[in-house]
């Protein structure tokens, strides 16, 4: 029975290609899924581009691709990528050049269309409300402010592209499980409307999207066989699945590398960022994990079955972002004896300092590193009087960059001339832009004509 | 007898604009029972009081011995305009996992 094993590349900007490299000589693969786009990077990536328009994609995706194609080539592995960000065009025209300069032949696909931040009074024209998809508040409100907008894509286009010879498929936004998806339908030949069938394939895909999540990374337990007892985090090996024509799938990792495939740090995964597990949306189909079988084989082995899927939605996710303000930081750390009795003192000097000063910020946030920062109001508070020492981390909020830009600025005085052993001042730091995100839909039929794929072969 | 959570389930966080969702796993058949009796959508918005602005939704998944649960309004409105430190959630299901119930 013919499988195709599709395997996990990065799962965010900024991840390690190191593990792909393994999953390619040693994990037979022939697809690799790379994810590179959270919800933030747009964010990130869209700053690129107002200083550089040919900039806007992740810059991973060059050296990734330099460092992997030689060995990928032999094993005659094809690639899907999101690195495209806010300009597949200018990845591909980068990677080409690449391509072009090293002698390297490949035939590389670009997915266009899901950007659509120049076209939201068209659209709304077309009567999308685009009103904000929790709040139902509307878009005015941020319009004006709005940075990106762009339409989760589904796995057809890049079908497209793989039928059309692509060994390397670059997208903008799709849908992170699209990457893997995408080479199933291509393969096996699934048709649209097989829901069950791609249900499962978008199974695979949300196993795959998030990298070493997927094999015994972030792997949170501290039960018996938690995540002190996980192989090798240094050297992990990233997810692999080995699907077969009904969509049954074999999760696994290349031998000889580190991590764990087993059924606890599978189903971790399976749920996570997953909102009811009984409609999980894709642009392709809508996913109900409650029949789903877990069977655990052994050796790094997970086989999943029993998908159950639903019609595609109607419409289309679109996620835009907007200027939200500017985010104003400073970090300074107190030791024992009563080092938090230190750190709350600083605090109370720099809020009433703040008030005399009249800088009005629309919010401050007060954090101790080494008690509260990552628990927040959960922290255990009953050793608190002992703690060896403590971070004082205040943050504000303020619409005006420089506003935000004049908080560090209360904090250096405190070194001299407040309480004792102020230590780690984190210096002025600059300030950080803070972007909101607006999440809403539009009609397939909107959207869908303007999805291009395009080739280009380099080294002819 | 009194447990916290940490000691009989494992569970993994994460975001979706403001909504933090978890996933909590038991180990066997018996455990799993337990969680579903215990962890309580009234029993979790107690425990998470004034870290969620919104209702808690939880979906029991007999067949991963799993429950999904999703904080709705926990993140400060989002991790890309949020002043924390841990603007992602990754470690509110740490804060789940000490949960004391009873078993």
């Amino acid at each position: 029975m013919k499988t195709v094993r599709v395997g996990a590349g990065l799962g965010f900007y900024g991840d390690s290609w190191k593990p792909v490299a393994a999953s390619i000589a040693r994990g037979g693969v022939q697809y690799i899924g790379s994810d590179h786009l959270a919800e933030l990077t747009l964010a990130i990536l869209q700053k690129d581009r107002m200083r550089d328009p040919a900039a806007g994609y992740t810059r991973d995706l060059v050296p990734m691709l330099t460092s992997l194609w030689p060995l990928a080539q032999q094993h005659g592995v094809k690639f899907l990528l999101n690195a495209g960000g806010l300009n597949p065009e200018g990845a591909r025209d980068a990677l080409v050049a690449e391509f072009n300069k090293r002698g390297w032949k490949a035939k590389i696909a670009t997915v266009t269309g899901d950007a659509v931040i120049d076209r939201i009074d068209a659209l709304r024209a077309a009567g999308e409300s685009l009103d904000h998809l929790d709040t139902g508040t509307a878009i005015d409100s941020v319009r004006e402010r709005l940075l990106f907008a762009n339409v989760y894509l589904g796995a057809q286009p890049l079908v497209r592209a793989l039928e059309a010879g692509a060994d390397i498929v670059l997208t903008g936004r799709v849908a992170d499980a699209a990457l893997f998806l995408a080479p199933l339908i291509h393969e096996f030949g699934w048709a649209a409307d097989d829901w069950n069938r791609l249900a499962a394939g978008l199974t695979v895909g949300h196993l795959l999207e998030c990298s070493g999540q997927g094999s015994g990374g972030n792997f949170n337990s501290y039960l018996a066989n938690g995540w002190e007892s996980v192989p090798d985090l240094g050297h992990i090996g990233y997810p692999i699945a080995e699907v077969s024509p009904d969509g049954t799938a074999v999760i696994t990792k290349a031998p000889g590398t580190g991590g764990r495939v087993d059924f606890d740090t599978v189903r971790q995964q399976l749920l996570y960022e997953v909102h009811n597990p009984h409609a999980y949306f894709s642009p392709d189909v809508v996913l109900d994990m409650g029949t789903l079988k877990l069977e655990d084989l052994g050796g790094d082995r997970v086989k999943v079955s029993d998908a159950t899927g639903r019609p595609r939605p109607e419409k289309l996710k679109i996620v835009a972002g907007y200027d939200d303000g500017w985010a104003g930081t400073a970090t300074i750390g107190y030791c024992w004896p009563g080092a938090m009795r230190k750190a709350r003192a600083t605090e109370a000097i720099v809020r009433k300092q703040l008030a005399e000063l009249k800088l009005a910020y629309d919010e401050i946030h007060t954090e101790f590193l080494g008690y509260d920062s990552l628990l927040g109001a959960l922290a255990d508070d009953s050793r608190i009087e002992e703690l060896n020492e403590v971070y004082l981390k205040m943050s504000v909020r303020a619409k005006d960059r420089r506003l935000a830009e004049a908080f560090p600025r209360q904090f250096p005085w405190l070194a001299l001339s407040g309480p004792p052993t102020a230590s780690g001042f984190s210096g002025i730091e600059a300030p950080r832009q803070l972007l909101g995100l607006w999440p809403t839909l539009v009609k397939r039929e909107l959207i869908e004509p303007e999805v291009k794929v395009s080739l280009q072969e380099t080294a002819r | 007898m009194k447990r916290k959570l940490v000691e009989i389930a494992h569970a993994r966080s994460g975001d979706k604009g403001d909504r933090c969702d978890f996933g909590l796993f038991a180990p066997d058949a018996a455990t799993y029972a337990v969680l579903k009796r215990e962890v309580t959508p009234e029993r979790l918005a107690r425990h998470f009081a004034g870290t969620a602005s919104g209702p808690v939704e939880l979906y029991p998944l007999d067949n991963l011995l799993a429950l999904k649960i999703v904080l709705n309004g926990a993140l400060s409105g989002g991790a890309a305009r949020s002043l924390r430190s841990d603007n992602l959630g990754k470690c509110a299901a740490a804060a789940l996992l000490r949960m004391e119930i009873e078993t």
